[in-house]
């Protein structure tokens, strides 16, 4: 029912070899570190898209739902809680203030929500950087312990005392994040999420609670964000009110409407490509900005679906012509 | 089967609906008519769960559904149609029969995501049924399409197909031929017919008499809000009442 064509599925593998094999070619550690940083911002992304792209609700509070995992992750393996406790609790917190937040936001339609959401995130950042006594106040939470090796039989253990063992794992729950939105976004129950975000009245007339098709998005969206956060503090070894803070949830906004609304790949392709545009203007310091604001309007008028989008709009083009020009070959169709 | 008792809306002054009462039975084609403004979509509305009425009540098989919310109402065996054609115009013709579908499954968010062998059962039923509705509609070979790429006849037919797909014991369509010629409006109306003959329950809005003369078994006749007439359709045609509220003219007393 929905199957991509032989040459998606063999571009898809070479990335995902090229992923493996990063740690080999990429030895300098500080673009290492953005790299690792990219996938743990690509997997928050993919929430937010859960959320914004696929449901059509437009939540300004996700750098909020990040920065819950992180502080969740750092105040617990402080207390010495193990991290393979602390990161789903975390995520769970983080899931479950997300259903609060939802519940009554949910019920209205259009720009309350977002307003809402904003107000929300905006608040999180002030009471992290304010509560001294559980978040540390601005300077922070620092010396949060790496995870702890998980022992293989007749192997030894994997050890996350490197950066490379940490990239293995931001890999490892990334590429499980988007099996799992995989498999709910390419279902009758994905379609109900893209039947709230296309047309919610007649949703609701066949039958579909709509109310509650969005608050599970949210909330799962938000377990998504905790996750990535919780990875990150313990990637960090440091939290600060920053990784609380509305800059990163319009970080992934970029992230999500640059790369490609509403689709999976979206949000990775956004994750990866805009810390490295971001890197090549670096001598352009905040100026780099206005570029972005242009950048941004642009995409939304002209590549409503984002880069992804305008990539399989050419990759349609080209099936196109090949049918044209090969009629027999019929694997390039969709 | 469905039953409206002394149903009233006020929207703040104006009464759109008034004291009105009305059953529909099972297996008929009900024709609620009217001239524009009569409250005629309001009714579905206020069925629907859409809008709550002011006072009165609806009954489904003797069940109260007054005040519940439309995916209820839904759930209960009702479906409708907008006035203006509503579809899922940003996907394709399955999907929106499959999104239909879905409240009579289990396929839900951990079913999904573990793949449940419910879920297999039931993903499989709901694209099975959701073709099969595709060919009763006439629009098999356009299942994978996009909305847009179908003409006009074509997505009234779809948005029937989506109020169809779920098995419903009534069907309300609102205006089915609203902006058709007359050949396409014979075909939907053909339609409408081969739905009756399947065992569902139907109760349409229109404007075009002529049609409704020769499909439907009995017409309600409403004017600013209250019921006018009811009868099958030689008997309305005759009423003073109805001549009155379509020609204009004086009510005589």
């Amino acid at each position: 029912m929905f199957t991509k064509p032989i040459h998606t599925k063999l571009l898809y593998l070479a990335i995902l070899a090229a992923a493996l094999l990063l740690p080999w070619y990429v030895p300098d550690a500080y673009i290492f570190q953005i790299v690792t940083m990219s996938v743990l911002y690509a997997i928050a992304a993919s929430g937010m898209n859960l959320i914004l792209g696929f449901t059509g609700q437009v939540t300004l509070a996700h750098g909020a739902f990040f920065g819950m995992g992180a502080y969740g992750v750092a105040i617990m393996t402080k207390a010495g809680i193990v991290f393979w406790l602390a990161l789903p609790v975390s995520a769970l917190i983080a899931a479950f203030i997300g259903l609060l937040i939802g519940l009554p936001t949910l019920r209205t339609r259009g720009a309350y929500f977002a307003i809402v959401t904003l107000c929300f995130g905006v608040i999180v950042w002030i009471v992290s950087g304010n509560w001294i006594e559980l978040t540390g106040g601005h300077n922070g939470i620092f010396g949060i312990p790496r995870p702890s090796p998980i022992p293989v039989p007749f192997f030894g253990q994997i050890e996350f005392f490197t950066q490379t063992g940490m990239y293995y794992l931001a890999l490892a729950v990334l590429l499980l994040v988007l099996f799992a939105l995989y498999r709910l976004v390419y279902s009758v129950f994905g379609l109900t999420f893209m039947a709230v975000r296309n047309n919610e009245p007649l949703a609701d007339s066949v039958g579909i609670n709509t109310y509650a098709t969005k608050l599970v998005s949210f909330v799962a969206g938000c377990f998504i964000a905790g996750l990535a956060g919780g990875m990150y503090a313990a990637m960090m070894g440091a939290v600060s009110p920053s990784a609380a803070g509305y800059m990163l949830t319009f970080n992934f906004l970029i992230f999500v409407i640059l790369g490609g609304m509403a689709t999976l790949p979206g949000p990775v392709v956004g994750a990866f490509a805009i810390p490295v545009l971001m890197e090549f203007m670096q001598f352009l310091d905040d100026y780099r900005m206005l570029i972005f604001g242009a950048l941004l309007i642009m995409v939304i008028i002209y590549f409503p679906m984002g880069l992804v989008g305008g990539l399989r709009r050419l990759n349609q083009k080209v099936a196109a012509w090949r049918q044209q020009k090969f009629p027999e070959s019929d694997h390039a169709s969709r | 089967m469905l039953r409206v008792e002394s149903v009233t809306k006020r929207f703040q002054g104006l009464v759109a609906v008034q004291d009105l009462s009305f059953e529909i039975i099972k297996g008929e084609i009900l024709a609620i008519i009217g001239p524009n403004g009569a409250g005629k979509s309001t009714v579905f509305n206020l069925i629907t769960g859409t809008l709550k009425p002011t006072s009165g009540q609806i009954f489904i098989n003797e069940l109260d559904i007054t005040g519940a919310r439309p995916h209820q109402v839904a759930s209960k065996g009702i479906s409708r149609t907008f006035q203006t054609t509503s579809l899922f115009d940003q996907l394709r013709v399955i999907d929106n029969l499959m999104i239909g579908y879905k409240w009579r499954t289990n396929l839900g968010f951990w079913n999904t995501l573990f793949h449940t062998p419910r879920w297999k059962a039931h993903q499989a039923e709901t694209y099975q049924r959701a073709m099969e509705t595709l060919d009763f509609l006439g629009l098999a070979e356009k299942h994978d399409q996009f909305v847009p790429a179908l003409s006009q006849e074509e997505q009234k037919r779809l948005a029937i197909g989506i109020a169809l797909v779920s098995k419903p014991h009534i069907l309300l369509l609102d205006e089915p031929t609203g902006g058709l010629i007359q050949e396409e409006t014979d075909r939907v109306t053909d339609l409408i017919r081969r739905v009756r003959e399947q065992g569902t329950t139907v109760c349409l809005i229109e404007h075009k008499m002529q049609m409704i003369m020769g499909l439907a078994d009995r017409i309600v006749v409403l004017n600013y809000g209250k019921k006018i007439s009811e009868g099958a359709p030689a008997e309305v045609k005759s009423d003073q009442a109805v001549i009155e509220a379509y020609l204009g003219g004086e009510v005589h007393a």
